[in-house]
């Protein structure tokens, strides 16, 4: 039975590939394809109309607006995640019982992203809401604000609850990373008399950096989406007045409310090649200084 | 490693056929895809003889595939009128499909060109009218609304159905869809409340805010409103609107008439608005509150007033205290000199049915609208939903909960006096702009002069796109 391998690994791989084909590349393929095209969604063809649909991106003020706060996310999700991913993962290094607090963190993970929204929208509500209440019980009530319906507040509501929810896969990760390194390091450190800022600048983060960097990708690849959370969350949603508007749900209006899904594609594409971009960099800085541990 | 299979990189006969295999289940569903190339268009069956039995000439073996909405509603009623076309066509196989996403479900068989015979385009998920018929995905309903109606010999179907309803489904002239329930929109307030009080519900806008000023006394909010869904306060607003402008404002601001947002009857219903939120007169955090927060809200007797369609009664069930006795007022009237009396109401029709341009059995599809469209059917759907349905009387005879009682009420003080904007299912973009915009008035964010020059300009956009199919009333 020598030659069965060769028939078994193809019998394996081909059913697999061919799903991928039919249901990853073939779509990717298609939506390149449409973007290029009025289709509607439910007509039997579709007429080619050229790059005009790309053309209409950059006058469509509710895009620029989901651009714009796409931006924005893109550099405070990841930064905020990473930085409090970090810090937690660095002080469980040094504690007791730290095993307790990593599982209690990756709880928020456990649960669809689509519970989470539900869950934070009754927290952000302004008159019942745990957080509005929690205000007035210490004596901020003038802090009190209707978070999600008020513009100047409601991204910053919503980026909260994208990094809460992601803190705790970070903390596991980068947990994983600082016990990777060795020991003796920090024995030394502490010989030489480095505090625990000296240690966790100097030690922790440039050895657990290339963790950062995968991290940094995934981040960015979620901040620009982040539709689950402002469609079930946000007045109107994507509101108010576009103040939450993110690509995904520009996209998904665009198809399945207006039934202009070659529009749409072309936002899709758009958001592939923003999305791949944001990879490569974030992949390509810091390739050079790369630290290598015996 | 093996090296005998290195030395032989060809794939073996079995793989091969299995590859062919996959490949050929694969296939059909790329063939579904719109870049799949070109389609099969399915025939239709030919029609059977038209007879005074079978006025739309229905084949009698002809099988029948139905696929209707089951949400609020269920699907029990559509399940009784396919009984009785199967009563009627014995041969004939029905094939029933109740479904939560219909537009998921049917999207991909009207772009393969397969689409069932009867269509309840209806729910969440539902496709936009105004594509199916740009897209030539639908039916002319003529011949059906000229058919003699099901159990009321002499009238035509058409003559059986509420004010509306048949404008309701007429795109560019052609009747392509027919609603089966009704929809009245207005003010909700419970009744024994505002006795207990001793407040009585207003006619006019200015005695409204009186009545805001002396309900804001008793430390409850005159009014709240579901936030997270801006449209929902859009409603009385453009009510009050047409009221002020009559139907002349209405067609203005539908055809898409330049400057037709700033017509006088809409700014001075936005300057209403904007001096009942400027009154605080909406509950606080009430922006925020999706549907069901300020309807419990609004049950609670936290606010005496909100705004909603007829839907509310039912939506409310198992919220509302007993006797809460909610009931739907008019909304009132702006100025001395409106165009329409204040009994007239917003009202459309939803739930809609069609028959897909590329059905198998067409004839076979508008006899079963024509049997669910019936008196009878119509009759045991109020029964069982306590929701008005599209066809005239249907409710006679019926002892109705308050809220239904007093939208029926509603519907035959207006007489014809209903009134209904298309813009929001013709140009669902224009639809959005208007709700941002309103809530951003009643939020005091922007004035009602900027609202309706944001609105206008995004109507002028819409006016000059060549991409987008217009309709004219």
């Amino acid at each position: 039975m020598r030659h069965g391998r060769w028939r078994f690994l193809l019998g394996a791989l081909v059913p697999a590939l061919v799903l991928h084909v039919v249901f990853v590349l073939s779509p990717y393929a298609q939506a390149f394809y449409l973007s290029l095209t009025d289709w509607t969604g439910v007509a039997g063809e579709a007429h080619f109309v050229g790059a005009g649909n790309y053309a209409r991106l950059g006058g469509d003020s509710l895009f620029l607006d989901a651009v714009r706060n796409n931006a924005v996310m893109l550099v405070v999700v990841p930064v905020a995640t990473i930085a409090l991913g970090l810090g937690l993962a660095s002080l469980l290094r040094t504690r007791r019982g730290s095993a307790g607090y990593q599982i209690v963190y990756f709880f928020p993970q456990l649960l669809s992203l689509v519970v989470i929204a539900v869950l934070w929208g009754f927290v952000y509500n302004p008159n019942t809401g745990l957080l509005n209440s929690g205000l007035r019980a210490v004596g901020l009530g003038g802090l009190t604000k209707s978070w999600l319906a008020d513009p100047a507040f409601a991204l910053a509501a919503v980026m909260a609850v994208l990094i809460w929810s992601s803190v705790g896969f970070y903390v596991v990760l980068f947990r994983a990373a600082i016990d990777a390194i060795p020991a003796e390091l920090y024995e030394a450190a502490l010989i030489d008399g480095a505090g625990s800022w000296t240690t966790f600048r100097r030690i922790t983060v440039p050895l657990v950096r290339e963790s950062v960097q995968v991290a940094f990708v995934y981040l960015g690849i979620a901040a620009l989406d982040g539709f689950a959370v402002v469609q079930v969350m946000t007045v109107g949603p994507g509101g108010p007045d576009g103040a939450t508007e993110v690509i995904g749900l520009s996209l998904y209006r665009n198809a399945f409310t207006y039934g202009k899904f070659g529009y749409a594609s072309a936002m899709g594409v758009a958001l592939f090649f923003a999305t791949l971009t944001l990879a490569v960099l974030a992949l390509r800085a810091g390739r050079n200084d790369r630290l290598e541990l015996a | 490693m093996n090296l005998e299979s290195q030395v032989r990189p060809y794939p073996t006969r079995r793989s091969l056929l299995r590859t062919a295999a996959t490949a050929a289940i694969a296939a059909p569903l790329l063939s579904a895809c719109v870049t799949g190339g070109k389609k099969d268009d399915g025939e239709a069956v030919a029609g059977g003889e038209k007879t005074a039995d079978n006025p739309l000439g229905v084949k009698a073996d002809a099988p029948l595939e139905v696929v209707v909405f089951k949400g609020g509603y269920g699907d029990e009623y559509a399940v009784k009128a396919e009984a009785q076309y199967t009563a009627k066509y014995p041969q004939a196989k029905v094939d029933h499909k109740g479904l939560q996403k219909v537009g998921e479900a049917i999207q991909p068989r009207f772009v393969a060109g397969n689409p069932p015979d009867v269509v309840d385009n209806t729910g969440a998920g539902r496709l936009d009218i105004a594509t199916l018929v740009a897209a030539n995905q639908v039916s002319d309903l003529a011949a059906l609304l000229d058919a003699p109606a099901f159990d009321e010999p002499g009238r035509k179907v058409r003559d059986t159905l509420l004010p509306g309803v048949v404008e309701d489904g007429t795109f560019a002239g052609t009747t392509v869809a027919l609603n089966f329930t009704y929809t009245v929109w207005g003010l909700w307030y419970s009744k024994p409340f505002f006795a207990e009080k001793g407040w009585a519900y207003p006619q006019t806008w200015a005695d409204m805010l009186a009545l805001c000023a002396t309900i804001k006394k008793t430390g409850v909010a005159p009014w709240t409103y579901q936030g997270k869904y801006p449209e929902y306060i859009n409603d009385p607003l453009l009510s009050m609107a047409a009221k002020t402008g009559g139907l002349d404002l209405i067609k203005a601001v539908d055809n898409l008439q330049p400057n037709a947002w700033k017509q006088d009857g809409l700014v001075q219903a936005a300057t209403a608005f904007a001096e009942l939120a400027g009154q605080g007169y909406i509950m606080s955090g009430s922006e925020a509150l999706s549907h069901t927060e300020a309807q419990a809200a609004w049950c609670q007797r936290k606010a005496a007033f909100i705004p909603s369609g007829s839907w509310l009664e039912s939506e409310q069930k198992g919220v509302a205290p007993a006797g809460f006795d909610m009931v739907m007022g008019a909304v009132p009237s702006l100025t001395a000199s409106d165009k329409q009396p204040f009994a007239a109401v917003q009202a459309a029709s939803s739930e809609s049915f069609l028959v897909p341009a590329k059905a198998k059995n067409p004839a076979g599809g508008q006899e079963y609208l024509r049997i669910l469209f019936s008196k009878a059917s119509a009759k045991a759907f109020a029964e069982a939903n306590s929701t008005l349905p599209a066809v005239a009387g249907a409710t006679d005879g019926l002892t109705l909960s308050s809220g239904l009682g007093s939208v029926r009420d509603a519907v035959t003080a207006a007489g014809s006096g209903t009134f209904t904007y298309r813009f929001r299912t013709w140009y669902a973009p224009l639809a959005k702009a208007v709700d941002d915009a309103t809530g951003e008035l009643v939020n005091k964010r922007i004035s009602p002069a900027d609202w309706s020059t944001r609105i206008q300009k995004a109507a002028d956009a819409l006016a000059k796109d060549s991409t987008v199919q217009k309709y004219t009333r």
